[in-house]
């Protein structure tokens, strides 16, 4: 084991050698908060450049680039992302005169983030109970199994994996986005498991010997203890799933099934003759990043503290 | 326990038809999507396939023609040299962040704070500083600007390009690097610095006698797991760049996608997923192998 002992600093008197280090460690805390500082601005400039840059108008960017403020105040941008703008207003104020209307976007967003998160965690919930509870032949091979899923990268299913959608005619459908992740994902089924094996098995055996069934003890008992990790998982589902672009890009084509992310990229790439719409673009990105935002605001703590090392992940 | 009757017990031994009940979804969700899309990945690399008529079997074909594509090699180059730049800078900072965190304040706000970037999606980060570093009304070229250096066209230019992405996804990804680097930081007795404190030792000694050496296995799982999400970088440059100026962001998974949706060679583009599949497996075996990421030297 590596130590600490600078054995140069040991017949320095104890009452030095408790001084020393506290005022040269005053001094690295300034420069350590230092640096921390700079990590938040870093971290939280880029957050008020785009809300700085949503609120102003388009035109008025070019004179007053270096403003800290925004320029030329206006809801330009937030109207011609929502289509409330006709196509003459928005290209006179700088935007690109094709109707865009991000409400629907973000409707397609919520509708699959929504599905993949609720059938996700409980599909993944009913089969880590089987694997943590239930007593069946090949438990733990079946398992193995499914554990050997988490080291295959996610992007290399993609392609099959549309081909497949494709096949069942699901190309632009928010289905078609939803199934590959609606029913389970390997790392799901890890993370519960891990907690169903937690739980106290004396407080099941009781429900179990009063009557009830597995079935009821799943519903009943497992999933309201469990109600913590549950939550964890389904949050981490959601914005995982709010916040993927290569999947839906390769399913959604029109409208009808585009989600932000996807919308995102198409909003950028119809740029206007006299240069990008960046008021507009700036607004739709913050439509886009709000509501995790919003979400990560009411759930920081929990989302921060999930992060570690759960075993694998 | 063994107070209660071998009866029931015995009756409820076996779960079979349950279990099969409750694995039933998840089954068929890892049979249909996962499993079957990787062999399928697999048998389609050995074939001609444009989704419209069926896959024909044309043997080691497209492998044939990778190694012959400079396109592809040069995917491969621009993807390693991003993933350096990405890995090497998201690492150290990462892990200054997560020790001055340890020892400054272990408060949860800071914590948000850091993992706030994290929260927004690729393509937001891509476009907020797509905005940033734009060439003519960017503040980040304002702000060269003021301090007397030239403006640089950060996307534009085929020096930039690459080490411009790999910042961008610094920016989002190194607070949950940090975080994770921070976990593994409360894992090392905090007597082990009251010890090297007694005796004297400078916090940078204490970094390099204590901290480092301890952290190593936490800190090789981090890079495992950084280094494959880095290798699939796909987001960033499909937004910002396309892969341009001429080829110099082309990263493989790009390529890839190019090759299936642009041009509808789903096979080519197969064996080339393949090639990126088997490139991940040989970078986490020999990661997992030379960093000792299963021993630990807290015994």
């Amino acid at each position: 084991m590596a130590t600490a002992t600078e054995p140069v600093a040991v017949p320095v008197a104890a009452d030095i050698s408790d001084k020393s280090p506290r005022t040269s460690f005053n001094f690295g805390r300034a420069l350590a908060w230092i640096f921390m500082i700079l990590v938040i601005l870093a971290s939280l400039f880029p957050f008020y450049w785009m809300l700085r840059t949503a609120l102003s108008s388009n035109n008025a960017l070019y004179a007053g680039s270096d403003s800290l403020l925004p320029v030329d105040t206006s809801w330009g941008g937030f109207e011609r992302v929502f289509g409330l703008q006709t196509g003459q207003e928005a290209i006179d104020a700088g935007g690109a005169g094709q109707p865009i209307n991000f409400w629907h976007y973000l409707a397609n967003s919520v509708i699959v983030s929504c599905l993949v998160t609720a059938g996700q965690v409980f599909f993944s919930a009913m089969a880590a109970y089987a694997f943590a509870r239930l007593q069946w032949r090949h438990r733990e091979k079946v398992f193995a199994f499914f554990l050997a899923g988490l080291m295959i990268p996610a992007i290399f299913t993609l392609l099959p994996n549309f081909v497949l959608i494709k096949q069942l005619g699901l190309v632009d459908t928010l289905l078609g986005i939803s199934l590959p992740t609606m029913l389970m994902t390997p790392f799901a089924v890890f993370f519960l498991r891990q907690f169903f094996l937690g739980i106290s098995r004396e407080v099941e055996e009781a429900a179990l010997v009063e009557g009830a069934s597995k079935v009821r003890v799943f519903f009943r008992l497992i999933l309201p203890m469990s109600s913590a990790p549950l939550a964890t998982l389904a949050i981490l589902t959601y914005i995982t799933s709010w916040n993927d672009y290569f999947w839906p890009l390769m399913v959604s084509y029109t409208d009808r099934s585009r989600v932000l992310t996807v919308a995102l990229g198409v909003f950028k790439s119809q740029t206007p003759q006299t240069g990008p719409d960046w008021s507009g673009l700036m607004a739709a990105t913050l439509v886009a990043a709000l509501p995790m935002l919003v979400l990560f605001f009411f759930f920081a703590k929990r989302i921060v503290n999930s992060i570690g090392f759960s075993g694998i992940k | 326990m063994a107070t209660i009757a071998d009866a029931p017990r015995r009756k409820r031994k076996d779960d079979t038809q349950l279990a099969i009940l409750f694995i039933l979804p998840a089954l068929i969700g890892f049979l249909v999507f996962l499993l079957w899309p990787t062999l399928r990945g697999i048998y389609l690399s050995f074939t001609k396939f444009n989704l419209l008529t069926p896959p024909e079997f044309n043997g080691l074909d497209n492998y044939v023609r990778m190694v012959q594509d400079p396109v592809f090699w040069n995917s491969l180059r621009v993807t390693v040299y991003y993933v350096i730049v990405n890995i090497v800078i998201q690492t150290a900072l990462a892990l200054a962040i997560a020790v001055m965190m340890q020892r400054l304040t272990k408060r949860t706000w800071l914590r948000g704070i850091v993992l706030t970037p994290y929260l927004v999606s690729n393509v937001v980060a891509a476009l907020i500083f797509l905005w940033i570093l734009d060439y003519q009304l960017g503040i980040g070229n304002r702000v060269l600007e003021l301090i007397g250096m030239d403006r640089i066209a950060f996307l534009a230019d085929s020096n930039w390009v690459i080490p411009t992405v790999a910042l961008i996804n610094v920016w989002r990804h190194v607070g949950y690097t940090a975080l994770l680097i921070f976990a593994g930081l409360q894992t090392i007795p905090e007597t082990l610095y009251e010890a090297g404190r007694t005796d004297g030792a400078s916090e940078l000694t204490m970094f390099r006698r204590i901290t480092l050496p301890l952290l190593r296995p936490i800190l090789a799982l981090v890079l495992i797991i950084t280094v494959v999400g880095s290798f699939q970088v796909f987001d960033t440059v499909a937004v910002t760049t396309r892969g341009g100026p001429i080829d110099s962001s082309r990263v493989l998974q790009y390529y890839i996608y190019d090759m299936a949706f642009g041009r509808f060679q789903f096979g080519y583009a197969s064996a080339m997923s393949v090639a990126l599949l088997v490139v991940l497996v040989v970078i986490t075996f020999l990661q997992y192998r030379l960093t000792r990421a299963e021993q630990s030297d807290l015994a």
